[in-house]
């Protein structure tokens, strides 16, 4: 095989994502390309993970057996998007485990969105039409990412989420024809998760650091703003047809753009979140570390005793 | 007691009888077993499956994507392999 330089290697890498051909594990690809794959891959792995633990709060509690069900079912799927893209991790050649710690050392990160509390049963339906809205805007142009792995856990993922969605907008809706006081409380929901929900796709164009490389490597297909944009302007009407407001006094739809206009998003909330300092950042990693560690036996166990049976049929046989 | 982090299997799955088993993906686990149930737990959760493979990862052997030209690329070049390449006369049907 004749030597093919760096430089030679990176065109023919570009050329192939500029023809939409898909990278594959065992190819030839940048480090810069991998480590930012991994990074963004294992937060949105940890995401999926802490994301049950706001939802599971409630499972005990959900008012009858059929919202105990579809609650539970939506938590459990969410554990298999988790494991989709630990997966897709690993073919980076990534340590599963290690990507793990860092999220409880706190040097990854995962969406601020689950550091809020989830104090009502409407939470349960504001997250499910609002928090996994905001995932599919997010997650459906992921679908046509240039890492084969990677856009094939997202196929998977999407088929999920529009059931999640589903249930948590009947849920809603449902309380906002309800009584006066579950019409309020469907309100008070939407005034806590509103903003929070905006903030889901990050930080302005203007400030988004990655978005230039990963667009031209297509990990990203859309910019933050865009997507934003798109999630307000089909949210909007949802929430005026089920009889909710907005709560965000300087929204109006602008005739000659066809979008909507909101009014300026508080980023300083944003990066305390991102920091660690949001209302429950310490509660849901110190939840996550706990399932670890005191699982660990159960780990250690379960391999002890698959490699006692396979050296008991080794003698066998 | 046993450190060792559990292996990593590939699951295949057959969506119906008549289709063959088709790579979805991967996981952890202990053994096999356990790799089938947690695979049917997350894989087949709506009806996508009725039989699963699974296969440790480290069992496979892969072609190196550099070979793909040596590999791949006489295939290429053979076109009379395939039916098109073949003159039928006008008024000839069933062929
Ligand atoms: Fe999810
Ligand atoms: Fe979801």
């Amino acid at each position: 095989m004749k030597e093919v330089t760096i430089s030679e290697l990176e065109r023919r890498f570009q050329e192939k994502i500029d023809n939409d051909i898909k990278i594959e594990p065992k190819d030839w690809m940048p480090e810069e390309y991998r480590q930012t794959l991994i990074r963004q891959i294992s937060q949105h792995a940890h995401s999926e993970i802490v994301g049950m633990l706001p939802e599971g709060n409630w499972i005990t509690r959900a008012p009858n057996l059929r919202r105990k069900a579809v609650l539970l079912a939506k938590v459990q799927d969410e554990a298999g998007h988790g494991l989709y893209l630990y997966s897709a991790v690993e073919t980076l050649g990534a340590d599963r485990e290690a990507t793990i710690d860092d999220l409880h050392t706190g040097k990854a990160k995962y969406s601020s969105i689950f550091n809020y509390p989830t104090t009502s049963w409407a939470d349960m339906g504001t997250i499910g039409w609002l928090v996994d809205g905001a995932a599919i805007m997010n997650q459906v142009p992921i679908c046509r990412c240039s890492y084969g792995p990677y856009a094939r856990a997202m196929v998977r993922v999407c088929k999920e989420e529009s059931f999640h969605q589903r249930q948590g907008f009947e849920i809603i809706s449902l309380l906002a024809q309800g009584t006066p006081e579950q019409k309020a409380m469907a309100q008070d929901s939407l005034n806590r998760f509103w903003w929070p929900s905006l903030m889901m796709f990050g930080p302005n164009d203007a400030e988004s650091k990655h978005t230039a490389q990963s667009m031209k490597w297509k990990i990203k297909r859309s910019t933050n703003d865009e997507l934003r944009q798109l999630f307000i302007d089909v949210t909007v009407p949802q929430a005026e047809m089920i009889g909710l407001t907005i709560p965000d006094k300087d929204l109006k739809f602008n005739e000659e753009t066809g979008h909507y206009e909101s009014g300026p998003i508080n980023w300083d909330e944003f990066w305390e979140v991102v920091k660690g300092n949001g209302p429950c950042n310490k509660e849901r990693v110190d939840a996550r570390k706990k399932a670890k560690d005191e699982g660990a036996w159960v780990r250690e166990a379960a391999m002890a005793y698959a490699e006692k049976r396979k050296e008991r049929s080794a003698i066998r046989a | 007691m046993s450190n060792k982090e559990w292996p990593l299997w590939e699951v295949f799955i057959r969506s119906k009888q008549g289709l063959n088993h088709k790579h979805v993906g991967s996981l952890r686990a202990s053994d096999a077993q356990m790799a089938v149930d947690n695979a049917r737990d997350v894989y087949t959760r709506r009806s996508e499956g009725v039989s699963i493979w699974v296969v440790e990862s480290n069992s496979v052997f892969a072609s190196e994507p550099t070979d793909a030209d040596s590999l791949f690329e006489p295939a290429n070049s053979k076109a009379y392999r395939h039916p098109m390449f073949y003159d039928v006369p006008d008024g000839i049907s069933h062929m």
